[in-house]
C-alpha cells in the first residue's frame, strides 16, 4: 500500500520552494532571462504565475528582465526576477533604479562560481559584496541568505514582505546547492504566514509620492493607472517626485533611504545563535556552508571544543552590535564563506581585536566540508 | 494659454528645459493633441522614456509618468503593459536611447507586438550630453566623437521596426507638424506595437557644428528632402538622391502579446 503524503508536506528542491513561497506571498509577476543554476525559478513561474492571473515574461536580457518586473511592481504587483553572477553583474544598474524610485522588487541570485563566466554549475557564496556595493552610489541594502530549502520557502515570504515594508529591491542570496538539493519542507497554514502589502494612499488631492508623514517609515505607493498621474525617476527628486538639483533635497533623499534600513534594523535584522552559551570559539557562516558549519561544531562539540555558530540569515543589514558583543567573550571568530574573502571583511571591521579572526574559504566550485572548518580552527591551538 | 498645454501638460513643470529652437516641444505638442483627438482618459495613459533630452518629456505631461534608466524604456514600459494590458502606454525616446544602447528591447518589443506606441525624437545626435554622433547620424555628419566626420553607417528607424516585427511604424518630421499628429493619432489607436519616428532638429548640438545654419534653415531641409512614401517610390533611381522616405511604411495586423497571455490565462481556468 502506498503511503499518502500529507499535501502541505512535499519533497523538492530550494528554487521550486522558493516559488512556493514567493506564490503564498502574492506574487503575481516574473520578468527575467534564462541563466544557470536559476532557471528552474523562471521554468516554474511560467507554469504556475498564469493560473493564479499572474505574468510571466523571458524578456531578450537580464536588464530588461528586472525593468520589465519593476514596470509591473508599479502597477501594484509583487514581482521578482531571478538569476545568477553574470546576470546579477548586468541588473546592477536598475538594481539602484529599484533604491532611488523605491519600488518593491525580489531579486533571486543563484549563486554560482566568477568571475566571468566561471563555473555555472557550481556553487559559490562571492557575490555578497557585490549585494552591498554592485550598484553606484550609496544606497540601503536588505539581503538574505537561507541555508536550507524549507528557510528559503520562508525567507522568500520574507523577502517580499521587506520589500513591500519598505520599498525597496530585497536580494535573496542563495547558492547553487541550495537551489538544487531537495528535502522535506512542510508548507505551513495560509492563516500562519504574515503577508505584508505596499501601503497605498486613499486621498489624490496632494498626494505626495516621495513624501513622508510623521510615523510613516516610507510614502504611501499608489498604482500606474489608479489615477494619481505622478512621476517616477531615477534623478534625485524631491518629495513631489520630480528632479531636484538641490543639495539639500539630495541629502534628505539619501538620508531617508538610508534610514529605512539604519532606523529599522531591529526589525530586519535576522540570524541564529547555535551553542553559542558558553562557546570559546565562534564559527560565522550563512547559506550553504552554514550546514558545513553546524556539523563542523558538532563533530568539534564531540571532542570537547567549545565551538558555536553566528549564522548570518540576513547578510546585509549586517549585525554588527551582537557580533561585537559576542567577540567580547571568544578566542576565535571562524568566517566559513565559499569566496576568497568577503563577510571576513565586515566581520574584521566589526570584532577587531576582540578576538582573532580565521578565515576558512573557497572559491573552486567545491563546497567547504565540515573537516576544512574544524582543521582551520584546530591550526590554532 | 493654448487648451492642450493647459489640459495635458504640468503647467508648474514650465518652462521646459529644451534650447531655443529645439523640435522636441513641436513632437511633445503633437503627442497631446492626437491623445486629445482620441478623446484617451489622462488617468489610463502612462507614458515612459529613458535618458536624454526626448526622455525628458514624460516630466511635462500629466500621466502616470516613469523617467527610468538609459535605453530601457521599452522594457520598464513591457512590465506595466502586461502587469496592466488596460493601460494605455507610451514611450518616448531618443535615435540614442531607442536604437544605441536600447535597441535589443526595441526589436524585440516589436518582434512582441506588445501593445505600446514608441514614439522616437530624432535629432540625429546625443544632445544631452553635447553632441556625439548617434546611430541616427548621417556618414560624414561632424560629432564631437566624429570630429573629422562619422564613418559609421546609419540605421533607418521606422524600416528596422516594420522589419523587427512591428505592427504599425510611420516617419514624418517637425516641419509636417499636422501630419507628424495624424500618424500619431493611428499609432495610437494600433493593437499592437507601433513607433512613430518624428525627426527634430537640434540646433545646439548638431546644426552649429554641421553648419546647417538658422532653425528655419534645419525645417526648410526637413521640408525639401523628406517626401512621402509613396511619391518616393515613384521618383526614378536617380532623383532619389537625397530624398529620404515618410509616412507609413507598416500597418498590419498581427496577434497582440498582452492578449495572446490572456488567453492563456482563460484557458488554465477553463481547465479547473
Amino acid at each position: 500500500m502506498k503511503m499518502k503524503m500529507k499535501s502541505n508536506v512535499q519533497f523538492v528542491q530550494g528554487n521550486k520552494a522558493c516559488i512556493l513561497g514567493a506564490l503564498d506571498a502574492g506574487y503575481k509577476f516574473y520578468g527575467g532571462y534564462p541563466i544557470t543554476p536559476s532557471t528552474e525559478l523562471a521554468e516554474l513561474s511560467a507554469v504556475e504565475l498564469p493560473k493564479v492571473g499572474g505574468k510571466f515574461i523571458q524578456m531578450e536580457d537580464e536588464i530588461a528582465g528586472i525593468a520589465a518586473a519593476i514596470g509591473a511592481s508599479l502597477t501594484g504587483k509583487k514581482s521578482m526576477t531571478a538569476t545568477s553572477g553574470p546576470g546579477f553583474s548586468l541588473k546592477q544598474e536598475n538594481i539602484g533604479y529599484a533604491m532611488m524610485a523605491e519600488i518593491p522588487l525580489v531579486i533571486v541570485n543563484v549563486q554560482r562560481g566568477g568571475p566571468s563566466t566561471g563555473l555555472p554549475t557550481s556553487p559559490a557564496q562571492g557575490d555578497m559584496m557585490q549585494a552591498k556595493w554592485g550598484t553606484h552610489g550609496d544606497h540601503p541594502v536588505i539581503a538574505l541568505t537561507p541555508e536550507s530549502v524549507q528557510e528559503t520557502y520562508y525567507m522568500t515570504i520574507r523577502a517580499f514582505n521587506l520589500a513591500e515594508k519598505y520599498r525597496m529591491p530585497v536580494m535573496l542570496m542563495t547558492d547553487e546547492v541550495i537551489g538544487h538539493m531537495r528535502e522535506k519542507i512542510v508548507i505551513p497554514n495560509k492563516e500562519d504566514i504574515e503577508i505584508i502589502d505596499r501601503v497605498q494612499p486613499n486621498e489624490k488631492e496632494g498626494y505626495l509620492p516621495y513624501g513622508v508623514k510623521d510615523g510613516e517609515t516610507v510614502p504611501k505607493m499608489a498604482s500606474f493607472g489608479d489615477g494619481y498621474r505622478y512621476h517616477v525617476t531615477g534623478l534625485a527628486h524631491d518629495e513631489t517626485g520630480f528632479p531636484s538639483n538641490s543639495n539639500e533635497n539630495a541629502k534628505r533623499l539619501l538620508d531617508r533611504l538610508m534610514n529605512k534600513v539604519n532606523h529599522n534594523l531591529d526589525d530586519i535584522l535576522d540570524y541564529e545563535e547555535y551553542m553559542l552559551e558558553d562557546a570559546e570559539h565562534i564559527v560565522l557562516s550563512y547559506g550553504a556552508t552554514a550546514r558545513s558549519a553546524r556539523a563542523a561544531i558538532k563533530q568539534m562539540r564531540q571532542e570537547g571544543i567549545k565551538a558555536g555558530m553566528f549564522r548570518l540569515k540576513t547578510v546585509w543589514p549586517f549585525p554588527e552590535e551582537r557580533l561585537l558583543e559576542l567577540s567580547k567573550n571568544v578566542k576565535n571568530v571562524l568566517v566559513a564563506e565559499m569566496n576568497l574573502g568577503q563577510m571576513v571583511l565586515e566581520v574584521e571591521r566589526v570584532v577587531k581585536d576582540n578576538a582573532k579572526i580565521l578565515f576558512c574559504g573557497r572559491a573552486d566550485g567545491e563546497i567547504i566540508t565540515p573537516e576544512e572548518i574544524v582543521e582551520t580552527l584546530k591550526e590554532e591551538f | 494659454m493654448n487648451k492642450y498645454v493647459k489640459k495635458y501638460l504640468r503647467n508648474d513643470k514650465l518652462a521646459h528645459m529644451w534650447c531655443p529652437g529645439c523640435g522636441h516641444g513641436i513632437i511633445m505638442h503633437q503627442i497631446i493633441k492626437a491623445i486629445d483627438n482620441l478623446g484617451l482618459d489622462k488617468d489610463n495613459i502612462c507614458v515612459v522614456s529613458g535618458i536624454g533630452c526626448s526622455s525628458r518629456a514624460p516630466g511635462y505631461m500629466d500621466f502616470d509618468t516613469l523617467h527610468t534608466t538609459h535605453g530601457r524604456a521599452l522594457a520598464f514600459a513591457t512590465g506595466i503593459k502586461l502587469a496592466n494590458p488596460d493601460m494605455k502606454v507610451i514611450v518616448v525616446s531618443g535615435d540614442g536611447d531607442a536604437s544605441a544602447i536600447g535597441g535589443n528591447h526595441l526589436i524585440h518589443a516589436c518582434r512582441r507586438n506588445i501593445d505600446i506606441t514608441t514614439i522616437v525624437f530624432n535629432n540625429t545626435i546625443y544632445g544631452m550630453t553635447g553632441g556625439q554622433f548617434s546611430p541616427t547620424t548621417a556618414t560624414n555628419d561632424l560629432a564631437s566623437t566624429a570630429p573629422y566626420g562619422s564613418i559609421d553607417r546609419p540605421f533607418d528607424i521606422a524600416k528596422l521596426a516594420a522589419a523587427a516585427g512591428a505592427s504599425y511604424s510611420a516617419r514624418s518630421t517637425v516641419y509636417h507638424a499636422n501630419n507628424l499628429e495624424k500618424l500619431i493619432e493611428e499609432a495610437l489607436q494600433v493593437k499592437g506595437f507601433s513607433l512613430v519616428e518624428a525627426m527634430s532638429m537640434c540646433p545646439t548640438s548638431y546644426g552649429r557644428r554641421n553648419k546647417k545654419g538658422t532653425v528655419s534653415d534645419m525645417l526648410e531641409d526637413y521640408k525639401e528632402t523628406y517626401i512621402n512614401i509613396n511619391a518616393f517610390n515613384k521618383l526614378p533611381l536617380e532623383k532619389r538622391e537625397g530624398k529620404i522616405e515618410m509616412g507609413v511604411f507598416k500597418n498590419e495586423t498581427y496577434p497582440e502579446y498582452t492578449a495572446e497571455y490572456q488567453k492563456i490565462i482563460d484557458r488554465l481556468k477553463g481547465d479547473k
